[in-house]
């Protein structure tokens, strides 16, 4: 096994998914499949090879540093599931007991 | 008003401009046929009918003015992932239920100028995630030439649209063939173009490095038509070229003697439907035929392709994936704190295989892992560019299957991740080359299923690409659209 159901449910935890057990089942056969397929990559001789980050070459796009225009705190909000007044309302953050 | 279908985007807008036709009767046209047709094919989750004839209303207004706009007038169909201010914008997830943008993708804001008419949103998979759309979170589309196939994937509500005369002509996406792979399995005309040439600013993102915009269209005409109008600089994506953009149009129907088209080697693979292979090396030797000369090239990486993707892609994903927690749009699950919202939130909202794709994403980049997938990936993803720079330095363009088979049917792949992803083999290594890809629909199977021919080209070389597939499609008459979607009443 290329990965087990133990760093499926870690991996899960760190990207904020609750998963229940059998998806962590399937996810685990599913992913070491792929894992395994990918695998293939190894047999590739990449010494001295730079990676590609970015299929173009294109220059860093810098601008002048200008002010402008951007949506006021009620519209930025306006999409907020729950909010108050103008901000985002979200659980306790900070453990209170 | 059937023949309405026939006509490409410059002849509707002579009869507009003459009065022969008003936008709003146009409108009012697919309007009608996607109410009598999409209850079967399932292409449009949202059609924005007010929105339409308001468009089309003001449109007529423009026209008589006598105001001009490329598109003044014309109905499109909008895959669901381009950001439209005041229209739900979704990427068929959950978790978007609901989000209303604030701003015009900088694609839709260039269609708007242009005065076109917003139909509605097209299926897709969640996330433009698939090859079917069949991950969508609404609804099965099904393929307008047979529905108990696919139409392909992510854009197969835009493929399965446009082949079926439910809007004039569509935009998708493309992150691994997500525009050609439809377009191919429905009989439709796609173009990726070159990675940087359409702003992607306000499209939501799958894989940064390796999404673009393009047009699904009925001709190859209409993809020149709205290649003209999409392409071009973007001071809002940093990643888009500042580079002219060439009258696309002018160049359909100029010749195509001596033009050097290479065959890789490497794709006469195995389970290479026999059907397939014969009509696409037709369509090479009707090439052939007129004065193109045929050289085999070598691309030897190619196996290694969809391995790379699937690192890079489900790295991006799961980085540009992240912001969806609940706070700024969309869906919120409570939990008893932050934490056990996010988790909850995220569990209800993403279907199976985005899940799977964050997780698989994550693990790729995680710390011990790095080396080994990401970064390895991403140098053999520089060797897979290499072959292709490699191979056009021996000829102009490269042609290929789009895929390897026609449409399959539905459900048929669901269960087994890996050989969805390994449907993609043909249009993945253009997409980590950054290269520019076009579908062209060039025969059928013995079922009646398209057939499409890819045509692949060097960067920003879009116009001779679109010079090549005019060739083929003014002297082959492919059927498009099926005969159930024309009424002769």
């Amino acid at each position: 096994m290329k990965i087990t159901k133990d760093v499926v449910e870690y991996v899960a935890h760190l990207v904020r998914l609750e998963l229940d057990p059998d998806e962590v089942g399937l996810y685990t056969l599913q992913i070491d499949s792929i894992l395994e397929y990918m695998d293939k990559l190894n047999s590739v001789d990449t010494k001295g090879i730079e990676p590609t980050s970015h299929p173009m070459p294109i220059e860093c796009a810098l601008r002048e540093d200008v002010e402008q225009d951007s949506f006021g705190v009620d519209e930025s909000v306006q999409n907020a599931p729950e909010r108050k007044g103008s901000f985002f309302k979200v659980p306790p953050v900070i453990e209170t007991d | 008003m059937e023949t309405l279908l026939d006509l490409n985007i410059s002849q509707l807008r002579e009869l507009l401009k003459k009065g022969e036709i008003s936008s709003v009767e146009l409108t009012r046209f697919y309007l009608d046929r996607i109410k009598r047709y999409d209850n079967e094919l399932g292409s449009y989750i949202n059609i924005t009918e007010d929105i339409a004839m308001d468009m089309a209303k003001r449109a007529d207004a423009r026209i008589a003015k006598g105001e001009e706009g490329r598109l003044l007038g014309v109905p499109l169909g909008i895959k669901d992932n381009f950001c439209a201010k005041e229209i739900e914008t979704t990427c068929a997830s959950q978790i978007l239920r609901g989000f209303i943008p604030l701003y015009d993708a900088t694609i839709i804001k260039r269609l708007k100028d242009e005065g076109f008419v917003h139909l509605g949103r097209l299926n897709m998979d969640e996330f433009a995630m698939g090859s079917s759309t069949e991950n969508s979170s609404f609804q099965i589309t099904k393929n307008p030439w047979n529905t108990e196939y696919i139409p392909g994937g992510s854009s197969g509500g835009s493929a399965a649209a446009t082949a079926s005369g439910l809007c004039v002509a569509s935009l998708g996406t493309d992150t691994g063939g997500s525009i050609r792979q439809p377009a191919s399995l429905c009989g439709a005309v796609g173009m990726k173009p070159t990675y940087g040439r359409v702003s992607r600013y306000g499209v939501i993102a799958l894989a940064s490095s390796l999404d673009q915009i393009g047009p699904i269209t009925r001709n190859v005409s209409d993809c020149a038509t709205l290649m003209g109008i999409i392409s071009g600089y973007d001071s809002m994506d940093s990643t888009s070229f500042n580079h002219n953009v060439p009258d696309y149009s002018a160049y359909l129907g100029r010749d195509i003697k001596g033009v050097r088209i290479g065959i890789p080697k490497e794709y006469n693979i195995e389970g290479i439907e026999p059907d397939v292979k014969k009509t696409v090396d037709n369509a090479i030797s009707f090439y052939e035929k007129n004065g193109a000369s045929i050289v085999e090239v070598s691309l030897p990486h190619t196996e290694y392709a969809v391995a790379v993707f699937y690192v890079i892609c489900t790295a991006e994903a799961s980085s540009n994936l992240a912001r969806f927690d609940g706070v700024k749009y969309g869906l919120r699950i409570n939990g008893k704190d932050i934490i056990d919202m996010y988790k909850k939130t995220r569990r209800k909202g993403f279907g199976k295989e985005v899940k799977r794709r964050i997780i698989l994403g994550t693990y790729v980049l995680s710390s011990g892992y790095y080396d080994a997938y990401y970064r390895k990936a991403s140098q053999v993803r520089t060797l897979i560019r290499r072959d292709f720079e490699e191979a056009f330095k021996r000829c102009d363009i490269i042609m290929t299957p789009v895929s390897p088979t026609t449409a399959f049917k539905v459900g048929e792949k669901m269960k087994d991740p890996l050989a969805m992803y390994l449907s993609d083999i043909f249009t993945i290594p253009v997409n980590l080359a950054g290269l520019p890809g076009m579908s062209l629909p060039c025969g059928f199977n013995g079922a009646g299923l398209p057939i499409g021919l890819q045509i692949i080209g060097q960067p920003l070389d879009e116009a001779r690409m679109l010079q090549i597939a005019y060739a083929f499609e003014t002297q082959n008459n492919v059927k498009k659209i099926p005969d159930k979607y024309r009424n002769k009443d």
